[in-house]
């Protein structure tokens, strides 16, 4: 399971982009990999990396200043498409804790929640000025804190306490549901002999 | 939502499903989940738990990501890796007992071609699958949606999962589709029209005289695609077209049961005076085949128009000039299948383009699964699409994402039935263009993008 989130401050990754998919994030032939190897090389892999396996020295990854970084302040849309949940692998086991953007893809926000990995929505003008400011210092720091929902101690965010709860303590969800096992089984009879053709 | 008050189809289906609630997030009842062979981390998490599958018989899984389309072992993967993916999956299958269709089963298939296809999608169930396109099954009126790893984990674990409710958005296309304009042209103009993220947080119903007159094959390649505009899930109430669909399918229910399912599932449509979050219009009548030119499904324009200037990242990977004609450019490779288009169907279409004509590029044909494979071949699909010079292969996911080793080379073009042009998708350097499967058999037999009404008329 993931350490658990609290507060953080560290340097940022600023990245424009909209739309970024989840193929960019990790390209589909590393989904192979078992996840105790580590998915952390692969972050954005095709971009990060010619094909020779050099790196590609203008891509903000591997720009003096954001080496090291542990949040991500991305654009709209950020980790849409493909459910590989070897994209928040991939961020986490690069020491990434937080992303911030404007709005996420559906399945890669639930996916963060699940991997330690804080998703900060906060509004278009905020996530600009924040990329703005890394690009312009680059080693920038940012604090995201759980506790308060802050960023930088003004900003603030919302998740939902469920989860909110999870990444503080660093637990996921099924410990909770598996205590709630004869609700579930109660749940199940009922719904069995309404809609036999749904539960066989 | 207390009773009495009017819902949507997506409100009745959740309403139905809540076990618990906590904060916003409701727990839903999972009336199916299907793994495939990608989900392989999902057991060894369930095995370092000491966890089990808590309900096989609502459990299915299939072999599709991973498997070679070039011939039917696990030793025809092009790698050990991916061997080791296609044997894994049988092993987990085998030992968990539940019911999956591995590399040999004759019901093998893409997990969205063979749920509807063996009946275990079905009206009014929460069906959950680790793969994005999951919302294909909305088509039958069951709310559906991908999910992760550690999700898939909660549900073999629990038969439940934790979900925030989504915001509802209805599409209505009204009017009749013009002549050569496919269900695969409609959701491009939808995705066009919403952008890559207008359906985030959303849940989409596809309505209108449109929809209402599309085969449940093409009410499924429109709900495949709700997730390329961001959606949660697309959906089409229920009417008689999904109830003859799925009459005599293996895992529909038979009998007594099914005459008391169809009564159920008549109450499913939302309420006529239910509203939704957000309301879209799309006219058919104005619809032309449509082509994406960028680097995601809402870059499309009609075959007709010229490259958009303004996107430069895009069009740089692309290797496009703004005011280049869409009409007339070369392509190297075709690629028909795919979770989008690997139906019946569609290779239907795909074959009445290439019958009697010569595939100018390399083309390939994917069916969607064993079932679709055998009826092509029935049909004699098969011998069209060999004598016009394509390449009939076996059931995969294959080069819609190309886990399998199915991959362009760097700079090539491809025209593709798929439902992702994004950078690298179809290998590193691909030039990706979304297109029907009737434009997609055109695009072979000119060698470069066509306007297909042209060959029909």
């Amino acid at each position: 399971m993931a350490e658990p989130f609290k507060l953080l401050t560290a340097a940022a990754v600023p990245y424009d982009a909209t739309n970024v998919d989840t193929d960019q994030i990790i390209p589909a032939r590393f989904l192979k990999v078992p996840r105790q190897e580590g998915y952390g090389g692969f972050l954005f892999h095709d971009l990060r990396f010619r094909e020779d396996g050099a790196e590609v020295p203008e891509f903000v990854l591997n720009r003096p200043g954001y080496r090291g970084a542990r949040i991500f302040v991305a654009n709209a849309n950020f980790g849409c498409g493909s459910s590989r949940e070897g994209a928040p692998y991939a961020f986490y086991d690069s020491g990434f804790r937080s992303v911030i953007a404007p709005s996420f893809g559906d399945i890669f926000f639930n996916n963060c929640l699940k991997n330690g990995i804080v998703p900060v929505r906060l509004a278009d003008e905020i996530c600009a000025a924040l990329r703005n400011e890394l690009k312009a210092k680059p080693g920038t720091e940012i604090t995201v804190d759980l506790e308060s929902q802050l960023v930088n101690g003004k900003h603030a965010f919302v998740i939902d306490p469920f989860y909110r709860e999870m990444l503080l303590q660093g637990v996921d969800e099924l410990g909770l549901t598996q205590s709630m096992m004869a609700k579930i089984e109660a749940f199940e009879r009922a719904y069995g002999e309404a809609a036999p053709w749904a539960v066989r | 939502m207390a009773a009495g008050q009017s819902r949507t189809l997506f409100q009745k289906i959740w309403d139905r499903h809540v076990v618990e609630r906590r904060g916003g997030l409701a727990l839903l009842y999972v009336d199916r989940h299907i793994v495939h062979d990608g989900s392989f981390n999902v057991f060894r998490k369930l095995a370092a738990r000491g966890a089990a599958v808590r309900r096989p018989a609502l459990t299915f899984g299939t072999a599709d990501h991973y498997v070679p389309t070039t011939g039917r072992s696990a030793a025809d993967a092009p790698t050990p890796e991916i061997r080791r993916m296609v044997e894994a999956f049988a092993g987990n299958a085998a030992a968990h007992r539940f019911t999956a269709f591995p590399l040999g089963d004759a019901r093998q298939g893409i997990v969205h071609v063979v749920g509807p296809e063996q009946g275990i999608t079905l009206p009014g169930l929460v069906l959950v699958c680790g793969d994005s396109h999951t919302s294909t099954h909305g088509a039958l009126g069951a709310l559906a949606f991908g999910i992760g790893q550690s999700e898939n984990e909660h549900v073999l674990a629990t038969q439940t999962l934790w979900q925030a409710p989504s915001k509802t958005m209805r599409v209505r296309i009204e009017g009749k589709r013009p002549r050569g304009v496919s269900a695969k042209d409609a959701i491009l103009a939808v995705i066009a029209k919403l952008g890559a993220g207008g359906g985030v947080g959303h849940v989409i119903e596809y309505a209108g005289a449109a929809v209402r007159s599309m085969s449940i094959e093409e009410r499924l390649t429109l709900c495949n695609m709700s997730i390329e505009a961001g959606a949660r899930a697309g959906m089409v109430a229920p009417d008689d077209t999904t109830f003859s669909y799925l009459a005599g399918r293996p895992f529909a229910p038979k009998g007594e049961l099914w005459d008391r399912a169809v009564a159920s599932w008549k109450a499913l449509p939302s309420d006529e005076d239910a509203r939704f979050d957000s309301e879209v219009m799309l006219d058919a009548t104005s619809l032309e085949p449509m082509v994406t030119w960028g680097t995601n499904p809402s870059q499309a324009l009609p075959i007709s128009a010229t490259v958009p200037a303004g996107s430069e990242r895009a069009l740089e990977y692309m290797g496009l000039a703004p005011g280049t004609r869409l009409d007339g450019l070369a392509v190297d490779l075709v690629f028909i299948g795919s979770c989008t288009n690997g139906r019946i169907e569609d290779l239907r279409v795909a074959a009445a383009v290439a019958r009697g004509r010569t595939a100018r590029i390399p083309a390939i044909v994917v069916p969607g699964s064993g079932p679709v494979k055998e009826q092509a071949e029935a049909e004699g699909l098969d011998k069209i699409f060999i004598a016009a010079g394509f390449e009939w292969r076996h059931a995969g996911c294959s080069m819609c994402v190309g886990m399998n080793g199915d991959l362009g080379k760097p700079q090539q073009r491809i025209a593709s039935t798929s439902n992702r042009n994004f950078e690298g998708r179809q290998g590193r350097g691909v030039r990706t263009h979304l297109v029907s499967p009737a434009m997609a058999a055109a695009a072979a037999v000119f060698g470069c993008l066509t306007d297909v009404r042209r060959l029909e008329s």
